[in-house]
């Protein structure tokens, strides 16, 4: 009984005892409710806007899109620089666990060339982990296959759709267009890095790069959703890009192409311009390279091997080739005389030199035996230096350097492209500023002749001429015709200013009629470069020497290495009437301007006029300009005719 | 008298947690049903095991009590020795056919055993009856967290307490013991290394590095933060479907869940795991075996606090210890526990009326 007692007391207290721990429990489980409760409330209700944006901004990405870069055309709507789909293996290296094994692994399947890696390298050391790098460009078809089959192997590469930019025409426009390459720190300095999000590509030169801002489009931006690991899930919204605008070029692209294989091979130049309009018709440097293998960076080697060639071929030498102009200025010459009161029947005899009051230094002309005794017409016809000495040294250099700049001398011709030089037109002053010495009256007469300090580039040359040939109305030329804006629906014409050149229009006749004889009349310079042309031609040939010939010496051509020839010149422009192209041809150490650069012109507007193409197997037309036909021999051949004529030259593009 | 045994309410609210643990894994599993499957296969193993349990008398229970915990405890130590390292972990003893986790074994067997020694002498326990509770709890709590698995350690070990607190552990030793863990936690902490109390201090706030320690915890907090009143929609949590959450199936499926079903669904939630809770705790209120009441006590109690465990980590409020969300996280051997728990329960319910012993 007392032991049950002792149990039931025991059992009794025991559940009381568990009783009250399981009710203190229940208030742990209510507690512990609430705390859970009040924390995710907390999270929910409380913070929920805050953790709702951090959603939003953990999920949703804004992601640029490239616009696609303008294209160009001439104008006849070739295509000149385009967009192709190409396909590149790029690599994200944050994704990469081993590079090199990464790279090898992919060597196995695909060519890669030690460049190929090294740029890559460089690459992936100067930019952030997570941008995608090119490894490859433009794999093909089989290529991509190869290593779509093998990707799984392949973590942080992928075989990424781009559009490159190719130039079809290759070396042929490089001078004029330019090229894009990949943006690099330099221009990263320079651009609004916003608007280049996404793209990879910036015009270096040229056209690309004189019209970067309008070729280059507007980024879009595309929202899309990714997931923890940045992959891409859907597109929430799209901002679309806009594309760049494109330019149609007042370049004709045959004219060009022919226009420099007319040069045959040589170093030089020749711009086209229409006079009216101040279009470039044709815009040639010879030597060209191949822009495309600029786009995706050239190699070391390649490049070395452009810039160390002796042809020098990255220099634009219509653009930036700066050249004593020679005799092609006498014509503005002979005007600014004649502006400056200067008698147009005045006649001087030409000994063969000419020597000023009180020295004794002959100047010469360049025929030695002179031209005897010399109106401004033969002057210009038969380019006598003579006449020249004569009017420059009673014009002044004063005069002569403010006419002559009024023609667009030693200035910027204000065309489309940028890093043009503005040539010089030497005056006292500037002699004075930048050589710190006192002006001589012989530099007057060489000045006159277009030597001495005179420097002009083939651009300006064409520009002067299409002045000449406008009678005085000097236009800006410009490369681009338009800028179409997306498919048509807005057209901006580029506008250029006109300046009128103060000379009377009596003057320009008299003038004109005058270069009309170098090519026209049978004593003319240029004489055989006129033959049998079925429009009138005025021009002027040109001869500038590159080395100083000693007083007394002779000139032997034969004695003189290749680089050390003069330089040909010719300016030119038809129908003289009507005028509708103006044309300047500088062939580098060509020789003379009436042998070598007249007949360039000559096949240029013949070409650019009649739609005849010179180099065409045609018997007539070859005949006809290489063979001296019957006209009597004239006694300044010995300089100008020792170049043979141009030969038929195959220029497969 | 042949009469099944089950607890209708009991087993009402255990089914709807399972249908509700199906759903969500539909979502946070990216809709495989493979993975479905499985827990559904899982559910089903889990619910016979429970009502085979339910059967067995609770004499047999506290008779086989010392067994149990005897042979949990040798493979505890096979484990160390011979076991499968998973996860950076050794936690799986392989039985040829299954691959068997002995802690799981254990988070049953403590509890019982702790009971099984306290009960033998009448409540309150004496001071040497306690210590060999203690060393009871102690021994596979130091296996365990040999392995390391954290996360059961403290569920064990919280079994064992609640046994102890249960059995009428004196006030005046709990509030020592509080006072004491309060006033040794500084002073430990001052003999920390410094990046080790850089890593505890990350543990509680996240946000002192949010890319790295904390990039998990934050996005959770984000997933549940940013599911609101009303959730985003079933298979619509942007932050689960894309994969910012760590775990999604398993020890983060409530991030998934409070996403998609926002505040809402989470009281909804929480009310069945009160109810399945409470409904246990009346079990032990009512049952006249102390044994019983032990046993139904500490299980019914360390069933919510899973819950609270994993909740707290997943929000950000603990650190994360790896505690499954009970029967609705993905994986096997603890859903196979937890309802072996139940039919217990189940079985103390259905004997109630005073048992001897």
């Amino acid at each position: 009984m007392v032991k049950e007692n002792i149990e039931l007391k025991d059992y009794l207290r025991e559940t009381n005892l568990i009783h009250a721990r399981l009710i203190i429990l229940i208030i742990v489980l209510g507690v512990l409710s609430l705390t859970l409760m009040v924390r995710v409330w907390y999270l929910q209700i409380y913070s929920h806007q805050r953790f709702e944006v951090l959603s939003k901004d953990n999920r949703v990405r804004l992601v640029p899109v490239a616009p696609v870069r303008g294209q160009i055309f001439d104008r006849n709507g070739k295509v000149l620089a385009e967009n192709i789909p190409v396909f590149n293996l790029e690599i994200v290296p944050e994704n990469v666990k081993n590079m090199t094994q990464l790279l090898d692994g992919i060597a196995q399947l695909i060519e890669l060339t030690p460049n190929d890696i090294t740029k890559f390298r460089s690459l992936v050391r100067a930019r952030p982990d997570f941008e995608s790098q090119v490894l490859k460009v433009n794999l093909s078809e089989q290529e991509v296959a190869r290593f779509l089959v093998n990707k799984h192997r392949f973590a942080g590469a992928e075989v990424q759709p781009r559009l490159q930019r190719n130039y079809p025409y290759g070396g042929e426009l490089v001078h004029v267009l330019g090229y894009v390459g990949r943006i690099n720190q330099r221009d990263r300095e320079k651009i609004d890095q916003q608007a280049y999000k996404g793209t990879d590509y910036i015009g270096k030169l040229g056209i690309e790069a004189s019209y970067e801002d309008q070729l280059l489009g507007k980024v879009g931006f595309e929202q899309v959703e990714t997931n923890a690991h940045g992959q891409r899930v859907r597109r929430l919204d799209l901002n679309p890009p806009v594309s760049g605008d494109d330019i149609y070029l007042n370049l004709d692209a045959d004219l060009q192409v022919k226009a420099r294989e007319y040069l045959g091979g040589k170093r030089g130049a020749v711009v086209a311009i229409e006079p009216n309009t101040g279009g470039v018709l044709a815009f040639v440097s010879n030597p060209v390279y191949d822009p495309n293998e600029f786009v995706n960076g050239i190699g070391h080697r390649s490049y070395n091997a452009l810039r160390d060639d002796i042809n020098r071929p990255l220099i634009n030498r219509a653009l930036n080739g700066r050249y004593a102009p020679g005799s092609t200025i006498k014509g503005i010459v002979s005007l600014a005389g004649l502006e400056n009161g200067w008698n147009k029947n005045a006649s001087v005899h030409c000994p063969g030199y000419y020597k000023l009051k009180g020295s004794t230094h002959r100047y010469r002309c360049w025929k030695r035996a002179g031209h005897g005794g010399t109106s401004m017409l033969q002057s210009i016809m038969r380019s006598c230096d003579i006449y020249y000495y004569q009017l420059a040294n009673w014009m002044g250099i004063d005069k002569m350097h403010s006419f002559l700049s009024s023609f667009g001398l030693g200035q910027q011709t204000g065309i489309d492209l940028i890093g043009e030089p503005s040539g010089l037109m030497p005056s006292k002053e500037w002699k004075k500023r930048v050589r710190g010495t006192p002006w001589y009256p012989g530099e007057t007469l060489i000045t006159g002749i277009g030597q001495g300090f005179t420097l002009a580039t083939p651009l300006q040359l064409g520009a002067v001429t299409a002045t000449l040939a406008n009678r005085g109305k000097r236009i800006e030329p410009r490369l681009v015709n338009r800028l179409v804006h997306g498919d048509e629906k807005a057209v901006y014409p580029v506008s250029n200013q006109l300046v009128e050149v103060e000379a009377s229009s009596e003057n320009f006749d008299h003038i004109i009629a005058a270069m009309q004889a170098v090519v026209e009349h049978p004593r003319g310079t240029a004489r055989r470069a006129g033959l049998n042309a079925e429009y009138s031609i005025a021009g002027k040939t040109g001869t500038a020497q590159v080395v100083n010939i000693a007083q007394g010496a002779k000139y032997d051509e034969s004695k003189l290495t290749e680089f050390q020839k003069d330089h040909a010149l010719f300016i030119s422009f038809a129908p003289v009437e009507k005028p509708e192209i103006a044309v300047a041809v500088i062939v580098e150490n060509g020789g003379s301007g009436s042998g070598v650069a007249a007949p360039v012109a000559r096949k240029v507007m013949d070409f650019y006029l009649l739609g005849k193409d010179a180099n065409a197997v045609d018997v007539e037309s070859e005949v006809s300009l290489s063979a001296p036909n019957g006209q009597p021999a004239v006694e300044q051949a010995a300089l100008e005719s020792q170049q043979p004529l141009q030969q038929p030259q195959p220029e497969v593009r | 008298m042949l009469r099944f045994k089950i607890d209708i309410p009991l087993t009402v609210c255990l089914l709807i947690l399972c249908m509700v643990s199906l759903l969500i894994l539909w979502s946070a599993g990216a809709e495989n049903p493979r993975l479905l499957m499985n827990q559904a296969i899982r559910m089903g193993v889990a619910v016979v095991v429970m009502l085979a349990i339910a059967q067995v008398r609770p004499e047999t229970l506290f008779r086989v009590a010392p067994v149990l915990f005897g042979i949990g405890l040798i493979m505890l130590v096979l484990v160390l020795v011979v076991g499968h390292t998973g996860k950076g972990a050794q936690r799986w003893l392989n039985l040829g056919l299954v691959r068997f986790q002995p802690s799981e074994l254990m988070k049953i067997a403590v509890p019982m055993m702790v009971a099984w020694v306290l009960t033998r002498k009448s409540l309150p326990p004496s001071n040497g009856n306690m210590i060999i509770a203690a060393m009871v709890l102690a021994a596979p709590a130091a296996l365990i967290l040999k392995q390391p698995d954290l996360g059961t350690t403290i569920l064990i070990l919280m079994s064992g307490a609640l046994i102890i607190f249960l059995s009428g552990f004196a006030w005046k030793y709990i509030a020592s013991i509080f006072v004491m863990t309060a006033v040794a936690i500084p002073i430990l902490y001052q003999f920390l290394h410094e990046y080790q109390q850089r890593r505890i201090q990350t543990l509680f706030d996240p946000w002192s590095d949010p890319l790295g320690a904390g990039y998990h915890i934050i996005q959770s907090m984000i997933a549940i933060g940013s599911g609101g009143a009303q959730g985003k929609g079933w298979l619509d949590g942007s932050q689960s479907q894309l994969e910012f959450i760590p775990e999604r199936h398993t020890d983060f499926i409530f991030s998934v869940f409070a996403e998609e079903q926002g505040f809402i669904g989470f009281i909804l939630l929480l009310l069945l795991y009160i109810i399945i809770t409470a409904r246990g705790l009346y079990i032990a209120y009512y049952t006249k075996d102390t044994f019983s009441r032990l046993i139904a006590g500490s299980l019914s109690m360390t069933f919510f606090f899973y819950v609270f465990v994993n909740i707290g980590m997943v929000s950000g409020m603990l650190p994360v210890v790896g505690v499954p969300l009970p029967l609705v996280s993905y994986g096997g051997t603890s859903m196979v526990t937890l309802m072996a728990g139940f039919g217990i329960l189940m079985s103390i319910h259905h004997h109630r009326s005073l048992m001897s012993h």
